[in-house]
């Protein structure tokens, strides 16, 4: 398969060109992020149950071995089928193989980022299965042929009149009606044959707990609950790190999940799914997919404590200005630039510099990961590996020699105040990537150095 | 296989071992406040009714519903008259309900949240297909958080149950609300007591 590799800059460059949707898309990610802050600061344990949360996940990655043994064990006495995929293609071929035991050839799908990194779909359709996705979100982007664009908000950077265009393509709307509500009921009146026809129903899984073997799924429309519930196989699909200990625990990520995600103070349906109801089939499909060798890895273990909330996307500056698809990635924002260079170091290369380091992402992480930290760590392991392009290699090289050199960093600073000033065009001007979006600064008459010396007492 | 492989590269690279956090101090001795709890379903979009007794039910739904033809109930006595004989069949049977009426086992004060399990909604589909779903509570059944929610809930007892907190809801069009994507477009829920 051809594959043409672009970089984050390069795709943020498209999504930049138009400005009023860059604001927009700005706007409204800031808006949910505020959303998270009402909800974080009306509880007054906010600061501890992030602690409790992380401390919880550490001891889950502490001991993943012996939780998973357990949780398969519960999982197989409630009467599941447990799958073990060591990576995407093994996850893929588990499904297909059970889909074609049921000899279907069209099924349901709640929202699952998983499946999205494993590339579920494309593969389903080449071997003649069609999957609907019935999040509503991922509906809109599936009939768009788009990868969600957010891990939580999955077509966030859709105007309604771009929805209302493929509802009427479609599902056969009146063309020009773009009514958030109008489009919301054609769409379940659509999803719900779907649903009553579908014989097999996949769900992702947000946590799983070893105790007792169940699986908890969380949304806001019900759209897991009514494939599964009416399905004759449910097949769930999740990632190794889902596990936590015990049921009581549940009650620490719950309080924060929803909360972080969208400033709700819980999803509208929390289900515990334990046993698969009378005749029917209970598959899990548990995939490592990188997970265990992220493991491994010192400084990037704690991105698997991660619980999928977006808090991290919606607070982030670069993330809000480039757009999910800029990330050439199933997980776009702080934590999917973590996650993708495990899977491929040099395809996702450039992810870990898609950043400001500003921190915030880190500050409003539920389950306090040190993301910009590791971002940062991430930079100098990809530059060790000579996975950086050339030109960001030859600047940080020169950087690091005038850095590393007092004398030089004077002269320098001194050299580029006075080019600067005599020669404006030098700096403003499209070769320098800071000039693109902002006019260049006057440059001050005197370095900070001499400024401090003078203004000291 | 690849179980083996996966656990016994998990066992190489796991960190050293630590405790869990203990969660004590976050649990509260005493009931949920149903005044918060009712304000918290309000604001997700649902409606409460305080009750003293069941037969205060039917009079409230003619009231809220118009063009209701087929309503289930768990229980006789929340509205005589439901339908009867739709537990049997796979779910699909329940493709043309208008209204469920079900029990909760709690209510959480914090978030809204209803504990209902499936040997309350006796079919597990019965809350999700339903067009709306009224739930009865008692009211010395709110709780003030989740860890008291499941300090009372335990360990496991069924198969299935849901934390249902609001009318089905999406925002995914620009960001506006709208009630009813896939599951029940209202809630109502009765406090009795
Ligand atoms: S890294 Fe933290 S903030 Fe980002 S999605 Fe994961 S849990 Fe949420």
């Amino acid at each position: 398969m051809e594959h043409k590799h672009q970089e984050h800059a390069a795709l943020a460059d498209t999504f930049n060109a138009n400005e009023p949707r860059v604001n927009w898309h700005d706007e409204t990610l800031w808006w949910v992020r505020q959303k998270r802050d009402r909800m974080a600061w009306s509880l007054p344990e906010w600061e501890e149950l992030r602690e409790a949360a992380s401390r919880i996940k550490h001891n889950v990655l502490g001991n993943l071995h012996d939780y998973l043994l357990e949780f398969e064990k519960n999982a197989v006495a409630n009467g599941a089928v447990v799958h073990w995929a060591a990576d995407a293609a093994e996850h893929n071929k588990i499904v297909l193989q059970l889909l074609q035991e049921q000899g279907v050839k069209r099924m349901v799908k709640s929202k699952s980022m998983l499946t999205e990194e494993c590339h579920l779909n494309p593969y389903l359709a080449e071997h003649g299965i069609e999957v609907v996705d019935t999040d509503l979100g991922e509906r809109i982007v599936q009939l768009a042929k788009e990868p969600p664009s957010h891990i939580v908000l999955p077509c966030i950077h859709k105007k309604k009149e771009e929805i209302g265009e493929l509802f009427h393509e479609h599902l056969g709307t009146p063309a020009g009606n773009a009514d958030p509500k109008f489009l919301t009921a054609a769409a379940r009146q659509h999803l719900r044959k779907e649903f009553i026809q579908s014989r097999v129903a996949i769900t992702g899984v947000n946590f799983a707990v070893a105790e007792t073997g169940e699986m908890v799924v969380c949304t806001n429309e019900g759209n897991a609950d009514m494939g599964a519930h009416l399905a004759d196989v449910h097949i769930a699909c999740m990632g190794l790190e889902k596990i936590i200990p015990q049921r009581k625990h549940l009650g620490v990520f719950l309080r924060l999940l929803a909360r972080s995600a969208t400033g709700q103070p819980i999803t509208t349906y929390s289900s515990h799914f334990r046993k698969p109801k009378a005749g029917q089939q209970l598959h899990i499909v548990l995939v490592d997919n990188g997970r265990s060798r992220q493991l491994g890895r010192e400084d990037f273990r704690n991105s698997l404590k991660c619980i999928r909330c977006g808090a991290c996307m919606n607070t982030c500056p670069v993330y809000r200005r480039s757009g999910g698809h800029s990330y050439h990635n199933a997980i776009a924002g702080p934590i999917g630039s973590i996650l993708a260079p495990n899977l491929d170091m040099k395809e996702y290369a450039d992810l870990p510099f898609a950043s400001t380091l500003c921190g915030s992402c880190s500050n409003v992480c539920p389950v306090k990961i040190d993301i910009h930290q590791q971002l940062y760590k991430w930079r100098q392991v990809i530059t060790k590996e000579g996975y950086t392009g050339k030109t960001k290699a030859a600047g940080m090289h020169a950087m690091n020699i005038v850095l590393s050199k007092p004398g030089l960093y004077k002269t320098a600073g001194g050299v580029g105040r006075w080019v600067m000033r005599t020669f404006p065009a030098v700096v403003n001007n499209g070769m320098n990537p800071w000039y693109k979006q902002r006019e260049m600064p006057a440059p001050p008459k005197d370095s900070f150095a001499d400024w401090y010396k003078k203004n000291r007492k | 296989m690849s179980r083996e492989a996966i656990l016994a590269a998990i066992k190489n690279n796991q960190p050293a071992y630590q405790e869990l956090p203990d969660l004590s101090g976050f649990s509260h001795a005493g009931a949920g406040d149903p005044a918060a709890f009712k304000k918290v379903v309000e604001s997700l979009g649902g409606q409460v009714f305080e009750i003293a007794s069941f037969t205060e039910i039917q009079p409230l739904v003619a009231e809220h519903y118009t063009d209701l033809s087929k309503v289930v109930a768990i229980e006789d006595a929340y509205l005589p008259g439901a339908a009867t004989g739709w537990q049997t069949g796979d779910g699909r049977q329940l493709e043309q309900v208008d209204l469920a009426i079900i029990p909760g086992q709690l209510g959480v004060a914090e978030n809204g949240a209803i504990w209902v399990t499936e040997k309350e909604m006796e079919v597990r589909v019965l809350p999700f297909i339903t067009q709306h779903l009224a739930l009865v509570i008692s009211k010395d059944a709110i709780l003030p958080t989740m860890h008291d929610a499941y300090a009372r809930i335990g360990g496991p007892e069924n198969g299935f149950g849901a934390f249902i907190a609001g009318p089905s809801k999406t925002a995914d069009i620009e960001q506006s609300l709208v009630l009813g994507a896939h599951g029940a477009k209202s809630l109502t829920v009765f406090i009795i007591g």
